[in-house]
């Protein structure tokens, strides 16, 4: 089977291959417009709640379509996302894009917005563009809003926040362009989400013209309703992890390794390139100045002088791509890593507390056969973050196959390039 | 291994008018080996020496006998190449590959020992006899073909020669350097070249080593990339096939410099045969700036005798010499003692005159002599650094062509993960 359009590459600006008119309302029935996945509206359960405050907090699932506890909304997840891997991209209905990067100078501070534009056809949205203008900041407190809301999901992981100034340029082309990519990848994972996507807060993020309003009012709205989603990470002793589990907690682990080796390799042959760079720029030279001493000579020295120059030319080209493209790409995926450690972690103190809880109504025999709603609970707790994460995973996998996929083969045409350009010359007779 | 020739356009069979060769010949470096001895200290030391062949071909047939193999170490083609120094001074002399190893990047062995050291220098020494060989003059030599054909005693036979004693001080050369004063104007300018030439070819080596080692570095690195995607690819399950290949790939593609940067010292030789010439350009030109020298003394000696001579005639001093200081002061000599002078000075007049117009005689042919062999140089050097920049460019051409395959061969196993 191959690579499918849910994990196209998430670089490009997504554009919808047909107009908003033509795209079919997820609700409606099948219409001759309609091709391969065409047949296969979603589930019902797409009627979301609008905001979070409707919702009984106290439940992990507060984000997913079905909205009730019972394990018969995992199979309607499942169902979801089989329907997601069935669609082309032409039947998906949320496009995102980051790009536009500006420079603000204020008083107080000088920082860069970008603009975020969004195409889409879903009810969830009063209109079907939107383009705002967001900062870093801003993103970043998105991503902490879905690791509340959503902590059953794994999140897709933001560049680095903290740059260390007099290193790198905070305004250069190249680390604001850089950042973009790495920007338009975040939302673009969240727009193809099943259930990150219908996220409250992704919304209000995509189409708030005052964004800092809402944040206010959010923070007002957690103080009122008190204890959240917040679990309790009580050091409880998990008595077996389930294997995919801990597969997937071995995985990361030795992946991340890998990467991380991988990262001091690139960091490594760029360094050499540029080293090797130093000293083309003094080599070619040398041969002009022979070139002119001689005279039946000086058109073949000085056709090697010119090649040396091309040479440094599309080296430059090359480390400059591997930097921009290659290594930003590679710290992405260990931060992605590390926030998926840590939900697993999560999920162990779900698992733990749970069957404390189970080992204590054990231990009172006098308690009737019937499971309080307590413990109950936390059971439904611990299938659903089960569901949700191991979903995720997969289509994690799928997208991490397709991003390296991508990625190595980008750096092989880098290589490739270079050495097109180094050959194209002409040679003396 | 069969002695690469590739840079040495002109492999020159001898013509026939030669005094020793009666057919055509062939010479070939063909052999190394280690030897052990004793030196003149009667010390043991440890040398190597190489197997010169030289093959007569019939013209009939071209098929080829061999007529003489003898051993010979570095330091008898030193002797050898010193002699032709000495006894022709006209001609640019071809020369020596280095003694010592120069120019080296890292993984290159600066010892004289290393194997890959003696075969380039194996591939060197038969390249400059060849290039005697095919010298129109030097190659009708006696000493340079006793070297072909007389294994005993050949130092001897050079020793006897006096070369060594006919040879300039190196004093006496520089001092000619900053003393003459009409130098044909040409030899100054080629010395200038050589100057420049020799500046310019050593910056040049210098910083292809540091190329080629950095170069070294990019490509050995990646080799990195093998290990660590076979390790990455154990935890796949769909990718591990395309990553497991392309790391094979990687290990191809870091190998591969060592290939590259064994050409590229044939080249690096190439040049460094003519960073050498170029001193043997200058010998050429001190030679003549010696030559030029002297004959400038001798007419300044005969010019001012003569006048002397004119003075003691006619009585008037305007020279001033010592005869003539002792005289004013211990008294003036008799008209006899002057007589006697006056005939001793005409004799010395008159020896001189001849001197020196043998002296400009010589001047002369060596100026013609030494011009023909230069321009002939010239052309050679023309023809064989274009060869070499071209071979040069096409294995520049060739390493892209093989980097190009290789990374498109990474980038079908990335295809397929």
């Amino acid at each position: 089977m191959s690579a499918g359009g849910v994990g196209t590459p998430k670089s490009l600006p997504s554009s919808g291959p047909k107009s908003l008119q033509d795209m079919p309302h997820p609700l409606a029935g099948p219409s001759s417009e309609d091709i391969a996945g065409g047949e296969l509206t979603p589930s019902p359960d797409l009627q979301l709640p609008r905001s979070i405050a409707d919702k009984d907090l106290s439940l992990p699932n507060g984000g997913t379509p079905a909205g009730t506890s019972s394990p018969a909304s995992s199979s309607s997840l499942l169902n979801r996302l089989q329907l997601d891997d069935d669609l082309d991209g032409e039947t998906r209905d949320l496009f995102v894009t980051v790009e536009d990067p500006k420079k603000h100078v204020c008083t107080m501070e000088t920082y860069i917005t970008y603009r975020v534009t969004t195409k889409t056809s879903r009810i969830e949205f009063d209109l079907p563009e939107y383009s705002i203008r967001r900062r870093y900041q801003d993103f970043d407190w998105l991503r902490n809003k879905l690791e509340e809301s959503q902590p059953t999901h794994l999140i897709p992981p933001l560049p680095e926040k903290f740059v260390v100034k007099g290193v790198v340029d905070r305004f250069s082309e190249e680390f604001v362009e850089t950042r973009r990519k790495a920007l338009d990848k975040f939302l673009k994972r969240i727009a193809d989400h099943p259930v990150l996507s219908f996220n409250e807060h992704f919304n209000v993020f995509l189409t708030a013209k005052d964004l800092n309003a809402y944040k206010k009012q959010g923070m007002a709205l957690l103080s009122k309703v008190g204890e959240s989603v917040k679990y309790v990470t009580g050091g409880y002793k998990l008595r077996s992890r389930p294997l995919e589990f801990a597969a997937m907690g071995e995985y990361l682990d030795t992946f991340a390794l890998k990467l991380g080796t991988i990262d001091r390799i690139a960091q490594r042959i760029i360094k050499e390139e540029v080293e090797y760079l130093v000293e083309l720029r003094e080599y070619g030279p040398v041969y002009s100045t022979w070139g002119g001493l001689e005279m039946e000579l000086e058109e073949p020295l000085e056709g090697v002088s010119a090649c040396i120059g091309n040479c440094c030319t599309a080296l430059e080209d090359l480390t400059d791509d591997m930097t921009e493209d290659f290594l930003p790409v590679l710290r992405e995926y260990i931060l992605y890593s590390e926030s998926m450690k840590n939900v697993l972690k999560k999920r162990d103190q779900v698992q733990g507390e749970y069957e404390a809880k189970l080992e204590a109504i054990a231990l009172k025999k006098e308690e009737r056969p019937k499971v309080p709603a307590e413990v109950e609970k936390c059971q439904d707790r611990v299938e659903c973050f089960n569901a949700d994460l191991k979903a995720d995973m997969e289509r994690w996998q799928n997208n991490k196959r397709q991003d390296f996929r991508q990625l190595l083969m980008g750096m092989a045409d880098k290589n490739i390039q270079y050495y097109e350009k180094v050959k194209s010359v002409k040679l003396p007779e | 291994m069969s002695s690469c020739l590739k840079y040495v356009s002109c492999r020159q069979h001898m013509t026939t008018e030669g005094n020793f060769w009666s057919k055509k010949i062939e010479i070939s470096v063909s052999e190394a080996e280690k030897r052990t001895g004793r030196n003149a200290m009667n010390m043991q030391e440890t040398y190597t020496a190489y197997l010169i062949e030289t093959r007569s071909v019939e013209p009939s047939d071209g098929q080829s006998v061999l007529t003489d193999s003898l051993w010979r170490r570095y330091s008898e083609f030193e002797l050898l190449r010193n002699y032709l120094l000495v006894f022709y001074p006209h001609i640019v002399v071809p020369p020596l590959p280095e003694k010592r190893a120069e120019f080296v990047w890292h993984k290159l062995s600066a010892d004289n020992m290393d194997p890959d050291f003696v075969e380039r220098r194996r591939i060197g020494l038969e390249n400059f006899l060849l290039r005697v060989a095919s010298h129109s003059v030097l190659s009708e030599d006696k000493i340079f073909y006793l070297f072909l054909t007389q294994e005993n005693n050949w130092k001897e036979t050079v020793n006897e020669t006096g070369f060594q004693l006919k040879a300039d001080s190196r004093l006496k050369a520089l001092n000619a350097t900053f003393r003459v004063k009409n130098p044909d104007k040409r030899f100054t300018e080629l010395k200038h070249y050589g100057d420049e030439l020799q500046s310019v070819i050593s910056h040049l080596l210098r910083v292809r080593a540091r190329v080629a080692d950095r170069l070294y570095g990019v490509y050995k690195v990646h080799g990195n990339y093998g290990r660590v995607f076979s390790e990455w690819s154990a935890i796949e399950k769909e990718m591990g096939d395309g990553l497991q290949s392309a790391g094979h790939h990687m290990d191809v593609y870091a190998a591969s410099i060592d290939d590259i940067l064994e050409e590229e010292e044939h080249y690096a030789d190439q040049l460094k045969e003519y960073l050498f010439y170029a001193e043997a350009l200058r010998a050429v030109c001190r030679k003549h700036e010696l030559m030029q020298y002297d004959l400038e003394m001798a007419a300044q000696d005969l010019a001012s005798k003569k006048q002397q001579c004119e003075e003691l005639a006619t009585g008037t001093v305007r020279t001033f010499s010592l005869k003539g200081m002792t005289s004013k002061l211990f008294g003036q000599e008799t008209p006899e003692q002057r007589e006697a002078r006056i005939k001793v000075l005409e004799e010395q007049i008159s020896e001189g005159e001849e001197q020196l117009k043998c002296k400009n005689l010589e001047g002369r042919e060596f100026v013609k002599a030494a011009w023909a062999d230069i321009e002939r140089f010239k052309e050679q050097k023309n023809h064989d650094l274009k060869e070499a920049l071209i071979s040069y460019a096409v294995m520049q051409i060739s390493m892209c062509k093989k980097g190009i395959q290789v990374w498109t061969n990474a980038k079908e196993c990335f295809s397929k993960m």
